[in-house]
């Protein structure tokens, strides 16, 4: 494997008491794709939360191309080149399209991803681009907040849910434009809860189970029992 | 005529509330900080344009050049050091603490200038009017409105034509994901802190030129302000100028009936809008 971009150790993740993190562990090599899959409430998006900052906790837990990044806060880590399309997608709704991607740009990051860029990737946004963010359709809202994350022209970007509450027809849509997304190096941890979708787009998994890894491995080799045994722990 | 004159004079009282209001409007906007120390700052600032007028002999325009950016970075400093601890789910602690703010800033002017009402001195403008359309309008009040809705347009400006507003926006909107942005709503919420007191600023030096006053009236000034931002509907900056006006409008209508009818005339007038339109007459669309 190359160098690791991001390199999870030990990691804790807590709500006030509860816990909802258990010694979590992983790596992702620079440029690798993987996905992270597990049931409801296993953990996905706590520990989205916990590598972008929003959730801060014990410096050395999130190693960042070597740096301890886990006690930060989500907007110095942003700085540092990790985007969170997050859950829900949750775009501004007091700023039309285009700020909400502009915003996306505020880190002010050299890259590929410009305005015209997204554009390019998602036209309808460009039509669209004067609305509220509120006005447009769910697949569009995801473009939103997909190209708002490309803006800041991450190294790594994290997907949590995309395809969450959207018709099959968009998810393909999306999941098509990904590999014109995750391209050149940047690398990529991508939340499904679709676990043939999230294996065919990343090289390794890991699978989270109430707080812990339950099981990693190569994506395409995998047998899907011992996923089924990973992802509901039947024995 | 006189009732026209009445709800002009009224209109250009009204340009002084929205002065009030605009600071408080902008913090509850951006950060849902309800601030019950936002009139001892108008005062405050009224006091710091004395002291500048006294000290450097500054006339008190001019003073605003001294007084706009020290009140400026005092609300960053405060908002950094204190009100910035204070803001969370819960929403009583900012209430506290605001109010034990006030209670300090009260007692510290009456420390530094005692009780005894004070005046800025602005020479010929005080006293200077002109005649239009039969009315006969002081210079003041009309520089006061004509700066009041400077002061809100530019506010609107900022708000949605620049970096900053996007970034008050957004962080109003959704702080967490705000942050992810790349914005620390710390240093947000202080920008947002120092562009409402460089506003109470203005405000301060408006009503020290035009009124005599003391340590004990910033209650007051909240109170009208706090009006003229619910009559308007909150995170309406347009809207908090109409309120003014209304607010200011009903109290010199009631002091033309009565004049010991001039506060309760506007407090009424307030109360009747609440109980009709709870959310103000424009509340911003999708609150
Ligand atoms: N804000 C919160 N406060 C308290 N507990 C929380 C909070 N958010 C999540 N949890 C709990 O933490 C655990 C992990 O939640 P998390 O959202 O990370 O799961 P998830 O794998 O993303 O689930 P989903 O597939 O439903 O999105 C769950 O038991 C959840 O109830
Ligand atoms: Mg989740």
């Amino acid at each position: 494997m190359p160098d690791p971009i991001l390199r999870i150790s030990g990691l804790d993740a807590f709500y006030g008491d509860f816990q909802a993190l258990y010694d979590v562990a992983l790596e992702a090599g620079e440029g690798e794709v993987l996905a992270i899959i597990g049931a409801n409430g296993a953990g996905k998006t706590t520990l989205m939360r916990s590598i972008s900052g929003l959730t801060q906790n014990k410096a050395a837990m999130v190693r960042y191309r070597g740096e301890n990044i886990g006690a930060l806060r989500a907007d110095e880590v942003a700085a540092k080149g990790i985007a969170l399309v997050p859950e829900g997608r949750q775009l501004f709704p007091s700023l039309s399209v285009e700020e909400n991607l502009i915003i996306g740009g505020q880190v002010g990051r050299k890259g590929p991803w410009s305005l015209n860029a997204v554009y390019k990737l998602f036209p309808i946004l460009q039509e669209r681009r004067h609305q509220q963010s509120t006005s447009l359709s769910g697949g569009q809202q995801q473009m939103v907040a997909i190209g708002r994350a490309l803006m800041a022209n991450p190294d790594l970007i994290l997907f949590d849910e995309i395809s969450l509450g959207l018709a099959p027809i968009i998810i393909k849509d999306i999941y098509a434009a990904l590999p014109g997304i995750i391209n050149e190096g940047m690398s990529a941890l991508i939340v499904e809860q679709d676990i043939t979708k999230a294996l065919s787009v990343s090289s390794r998994f890991y699978c989270l189970q109430e707080g812990r890894v339950s099981l990693e491995g190569a994506s395409a080799t995998v047998a899907r029992e011992d996923i089924s045994r990973a992802y509901f722990g039947v024995a | 005529m006189e009732w026209v004159n009445a709800v002009v004079q009224g209109t250009l009282l009204g340009g002084l509330y929205a002065l009030f209001a605009a600071g408080l409007s902008l913090i509850f906007g951006v950060m849902r900080l309800v601030n019950i120390a936002h009139g001892d700052l108008i005062v405050l600032a009224a006091y710091l344009g004395l002291s500048a007028t006294t000290l450097l002999g500054l006339h008190p325009l001019a003073a605003l050049l001294v007084v706009v950016p020290a009140m400026a970075i005092m609300g960053y400093v405060l908002q950094r050091a204190i009100l910035n601890q204070t803001l969370g789910k819960d929403i009583l602690p900012p209430l506290l603490v605001t109010f034990g703010l006030s209670v300090i800033i009260q007692n510290t002017l009456l420390e530094a200038y005692s009780a005894d009402p004070q005046k800025m001195n602005a020479g010929a403008l005080e006293t200077a009017s002109f005649s239009a359309g039969g009315l006969s309008l002081g210079v003041l009040p009309v520089m006061t409105f004509v700066i009041a809705v400077g002061v809100i347009a530019g506010l609107q400006w900022t708000f949605y034509r620049t970096a900053l507003g996007r970034a008050f926006r957004a962080t109003s909107d959704n702080q967490e994901i705000a942050q992810l942005m790349g914005l620390n709503r710390r240093h947000i919420f202080g920008l947002a802190m120092a562009l409402a007191l460089a506003v109470t600023a203005i405000a301060g030096i408006m009503l020290g030129i035009r009124t005599s006053f003391d340590p004990s009236i910033g209650g007051g000034r909240l109170i009208f302000g706090f009006e003229a931002v619910i009559i308007g509907g909150l995170g309406n900056l347009w809207g908090t100028l109409v309120g003014g006006v209304i607010l200011g409008v009903a109290q010199t209508i009631g002091a033309k009936i009565d004049p010991g009818w001039q506060l309760l005339a506007g407090h009424l007038v307030f109360l009747i809008i609440l109980a009709v339109r709870p959310n103000g007459l424009f509340p911003r669309i999708g609150e």
